[in-house]
């Protein structure tokens, strides 16, 4: 997917390959109507739905969004992004992880209205155009997923660890992925494939 | 669409795995590989996985991701409560709420456990559909429940099922006289040991999605079974079967609990109909912890007799098991199978509960006899003072059922031993187990193990060549995450002299050659050789077509490098695409597994070896080691079977260390039925972990020589645990998960014992 346009109906449609699929739900989303609920004096406001802003793999874009909504359910149900992953919907098991502001968060348990001005980051966003990031390359070379669900979060976690760590230790590695969960339980790949990433991207 | 009682749960068939391990259909005899010790360019090697790129960027389609016009979201109502009879359901004002496209009641009889479904709706989104849940008024007559293996047995227990004891009597099986081995015996000695009920959790939930075009129902499913999920869709909604097509593109593991309809998707089908949309429904982890199936709970107590130089005269084992309110895994195959023995009895018993029906999980029943018999192994050599490895070697057979029946077809577990004890090092363990001193023990183990993975005859693939070169590999299998996809290009292309990168690779979809559902270490050994199969009989067309161009015999032309050439002669060669030029249209190959030979067993084997170290004043266990070599014939792809391997082995050190569903007996709920309570092994978890194999190619299993590894792996995997626990500490810790309270315990109860 390229950078920049990356919320079109069209180039959703692409991302499904084959295209086979019929059509998407075109993302009524980009809407202005934004608006708080009138509170009296005294009460707690309660918001139905507020307008932010934040940068999402390079693009700039605004939207609506409820106060109930996790960034998870913004990215992949409006944004129709669906790299990241619901696997346990409540923060155990790292599927949906997505870097805001360099960081690794659970998208789940992240509300999206308080992305407002952030700078987000999902597996979408790794590759620069074609060109896949040697961490991926590294991932299908080792071998490091099976089923592959868990594979966008271990990515995304492992890939803020390589900015902050560019050497690591084996244990440093590990240590590093304690809160992503593979069931197919390939870790010992995962690790491999992390640790060539590393010497890849070594001056 | 007629109105019906649908019953639920949905039947399924019992035991499949043992169906098509001893009943298999006859068919044609699979002609033996021409040359068994061929050695090919690309099978067999390290092949990176086609569909790499799709993972790594988030890009391939699971289930969760498929988005369709108009689709609402549908969700489940289920019981809180363990047993109940339903009064009455109303849905009406949960159909009136805006947004609501329709709500369906889907059980007519009564609750058998806490999780089992009442009704569904279909709404505009999660939220509203959530809303609509709780405006259905469902009123139940709560009914006494039993939750627990223990209190089920008991005298007087809550009666499960309304026709059947809580504890019922199954098939056993006996050869010889136990009694007179027993009585040849220097030592008879009796061990119990015990396995909690175990959750798949598979990352990706199971989801469907269903829609309607006239009287055609079109399902994207979550599913290791496309056919089997099509045909039991069939029969639920009493409409043929070729008005189904089923889909599965990606799918975010399944380990059985995938393996045949779910009630998710007769839930979305029947929505879908109801309110003329698509309809998705995705179940939550609490669903997938209570609803979609677990590994049965066993009760293994083994009395054996052996003599002092090792002949083991006679084993009995009397195996209770519990599968919730359906029946549970049978544990004896390793015990009656895999060592020389004359004489064994078994008794089986399922155990009934209150509880979520079990569903086949990796390995069912091995993994837990595995546990039980190869640490009753251990424990049988100890008494002798014999070295359990040599032990094992003393009483190995190549005949099937303890020596006394048929040969297999090949077993490479000798080899296994050899290669296992080198890696790891055996002679560095404890001579006398728990030898050691001092607050951190170490200990080295080993285990066995067995499984069918022979694969189904009838499997189908074609392959299909267009004029302008391309080519397609079809089959109505599906990438579960094994590497089917790969290895499908990977044995096309070795057959026709291309790269696996240029083999367009279609399957997931039922409308395609039929191919069996992708459990019990099927799907290499049913697809390998009928792509191989069909693949060869292409090759066979285009050299014919070489031939002319290329001025010789048929016979003496090969293909490689996208080139067909004149054997022996590279230099009189014409490039592939140019061969297929000369088709007048696209031209199709059917490939067939075909039948197995008679008068021979067909089993995997695989040997585990394991280090470990024991806190003795924490009772926490660090794996340090774990090697695991596998006979599984011939290996397609090493790439993709490493990670199989890895894989059986980091699940076995989870099943292990950590898995247990608990219930609570009072409200009759699990307490656990998520990713924090439920514990899973994690990255910190993992130790060094060596995959091997023997590489032995099978000579008349199929053309290819291959058997399967889905299972294997996982088998010994949670035994060979416990038994480096048994070497370090001196005492078998006798059940998983082996928690530290359990290790302390039985540090305590050693001590005492002196």
């Amino acid at each position: 997917m390229k950078k920049g346009k990356a919320f079109t109906r069209r180039d959703f449609l692409k991302g499904f390959g084959s295209g086979t699929l019929g059509a998407a739900l075109a993302p009524k989303l980009l809407a202005q109507n934004a608006g708080s609920v009138q509170t009296k004096e005294g009460e707690v406001p309660v918001y139905s739905s507020k307008k932010i802003s934040f940068t999402l793999n390079g693009k700039k874009l605004t939207l609506v969004v409820e106060p109930q909504e996790t960034l998870l359910d913004v990215i992949r149900e409006k944004l129709n992004l669906t790299g990241a992953k619901k696997i346990c919907d409540r923060g155990e098991c790292g599927g949906c992880t997505v870097l805001l502001d360099g960081k690794p968060v659970y998208a789940c348990m992240y509300l999206a209205i308080r992305a407002e001005g952030a700078t987000i980051q999902t597996v979408e966003g790794l590759a620069d155009e074609d060109k896949l990031q040697p961490l991926q390359q590294a991932f299908i070379d080792y071998d490091a997923y099976q089923c592959g669900f868990c594979t966008s979060g271990f990515l995304m976690t492992s890939s803020a660890f390589l900015k902050k760590n560019a050497r690591p230790s084996h244990e440093e590695i590990k240590k590093a992925l304690s809160g992503n969960i593979c069931r197919c339980g390939n870790y010992t790949k995962i690790y491999q494939a992390i640790a060539e990433a590393a010497k890849m991207g070594r001056p | 669409m007629t109105k019906k009682d649908y019953k639920y749960p949905l039947e399924e068939s019992d035991l499949w795995y043992e169906k098509f391990a001893s009943e298999q259909p006859k068919h044609p005899q699979e002609s033996p590989p021409a040359d068994p010790q061929k050695t090919f360019k690309i099978i067999g090697q390290y092949t990176k996985r086609i569909d790499g790129e799709k993972i790594v960027t988030g890009k391939a389609p699971y289930t969760q991701d498929i988005k369709l016009r108009g689709m609402l979201t549908g969700k489940i109502l289920r019981s809180p409560h363990a047993k109940a009879e339903i009064v009455s359901v109303d849905l009406s004002a949960a159909e009136n709420l805006p947004g609501v496209y329709g709500a369906i009641r889907m059980n007519q009889g009564n609750i058998q456990y806490a999780g089992q479904l009442v009704a569904a709706v279909a709404a505009k989104d999660e939220k509203t559909a959530e809303k609509a849940m709780g405006l259905i008024q469902v009123e139940y007559k709560p009914l006494p429940f039993v939750v627990n293996e223990d209190k089920a047995s008991e005298e007087g227990a809550p009666q499960v099922h309304d026709k059947r004891p809580n504890v019922e009597e199954r098939r056993g099986y006996s050869r010889g006289n136990v009694e007179d081995g027993f009585q040849k015996a220097d030592f008879v000695i009796e061990r119990t040991y015990k396995t909690a009920i175990e959750i798949h959790h598979p990352t990706e939930t199971h989801s469907s999605i269903a829609m309607w075009r006239g009287n055609r129902l079109t399902i994207w499913d979550s599913t290791q079974a496309i056919h089997a999920v099509r045909d039991g869709l069939a029969r639920v909604l009493q409409i043929p079967a070729t008005r189904i097509t089923v889909i599965k593109k990606y799918m975010g593991g399944g380990f059985g609990s995938k393996l045949s309809l779910n009630e998710q998707t007769v839930a979305a089908a029947l929505l879908a109909q109801k309110t003329g949309r698509p309809v998705k429904i995705l179940l939550s982890r609490k669903e997938n912890s209570l609803c979609v199936g677990n590994r049965p709970s066993t009760f293994q107590t083994y009395k054996g007799g052996v003599k002092k130089d090792g002949t083991i005269t006679a084993l009995r084992l009397l195996s209770h098991t519990s599968g919730g309110i359906r029946g549970g895994d049978r544990t004896s195959e390793p015990m009656i199978d895999v060592y020389k023995c004359e004489n064994a009895h078994v008794e089986d018993y399922n155990i009934y509960m209150n509880t979520g029906p079990a569903k086949a999980t990796r390995a069912p029943g091995l993994v837990q006899g595995t546990l039980g018999f190869e640490g009753f192994m251990d424990e049988l050599a100890n008494e002798i003072g014999m070295d359990p490895l040599t032990f094992r070697k003393l009483n190995y057979t190549t005949k099937n059922r303890g020596g006394t029946g048929i040969p297999y077809s090949s077993k490479g577990l000798d080899k296994a031993y050899e290669m296992g004890a080198k890696e790891i090092g055996w002679h560095k363990r404890n001579r006398v187990p728990g030898a050691g001193t001092g607050r951190i023990r170490r200990g080295i183990g080993m285990a066995g193990g067995i499984w069918w993975g022979a694969g189904v005859p009838g499997t189908l693939s074609d392959i299909k060549i267009h004029p302008d070169g391309s080519v397609e590999a079809i089959c109505g299998t599906q990438d579960i995450g094994c590497g089917t996809r790969t290895y499908m290009a990977t044995i096309t292309a070795e057959t026709l002299g291309l790269s696996p990168k240029d083999i367009t690779v279609k399957l997931g979809n039922s409308d395609y050659p039929w191919a069996p559902i992708s459990g019990g270490s099927l799907t290499t050994p049913s697809v390998a050789p009928a792509t191989r199969d069909a693949a060869l009989k292409a090759a066979e067309y285009l050299k014919e077509l070489a031939a002319s161009k290329l001025k010789v015999p048929a016979s003496q032309v090969d293909c490689a490098d996208k080139k067909f050439f004149a054997s022996g002669n590279p230099e009189n060669a014409v490039p592939f695409q140019d061969v297929c030029s000369g088709l007048s249209h696209e031209t199709v190959f059917h490939g067939e597994r075909k039948g197995l030979p008679d008068g021979y067993a067909y089993n995997t084997f695989g040997a585990h070896f394991a280090e470990v170290e024991v806190d003795t004043l924490t009772g926490k266990i660090r794996v340090i080691k774990m090697v695991a070599v596998q006979d599984s014939g011939r290996i397609i792809n090493k790439q993709t079977a490493e990670s199989q391997v890895i894989g059986g082995v980091t699940q076995g050190l989870s099943t292990a260390l950590f898995e247990q569903r608990i219930m609570d007996n009072e409200t009759g709920r699990m307490v656990n039925p998520n990713l924090r309570d439920y514990k899973i092994a994690t990255s910190m978890d993992i130790p060094k972990i060596v995959p091997l194999f023997v590489d032995l190619i099978d000579p008349r299993i199929n053309i290819l020589g291959t058997k399967g590894l889905g299972e294997p792996p996982r088998i010994p995997s949670s035994a060979v645990i416990a038994n480096a626990v048994y070497n370090a500490i001196g005492v078998h810790i006798r059940e998983i998960p082996m928690t530290p309270d359990k290790v302390l315990q039985a540090i305590k109860d050693k001590e005492v014992a002196r």
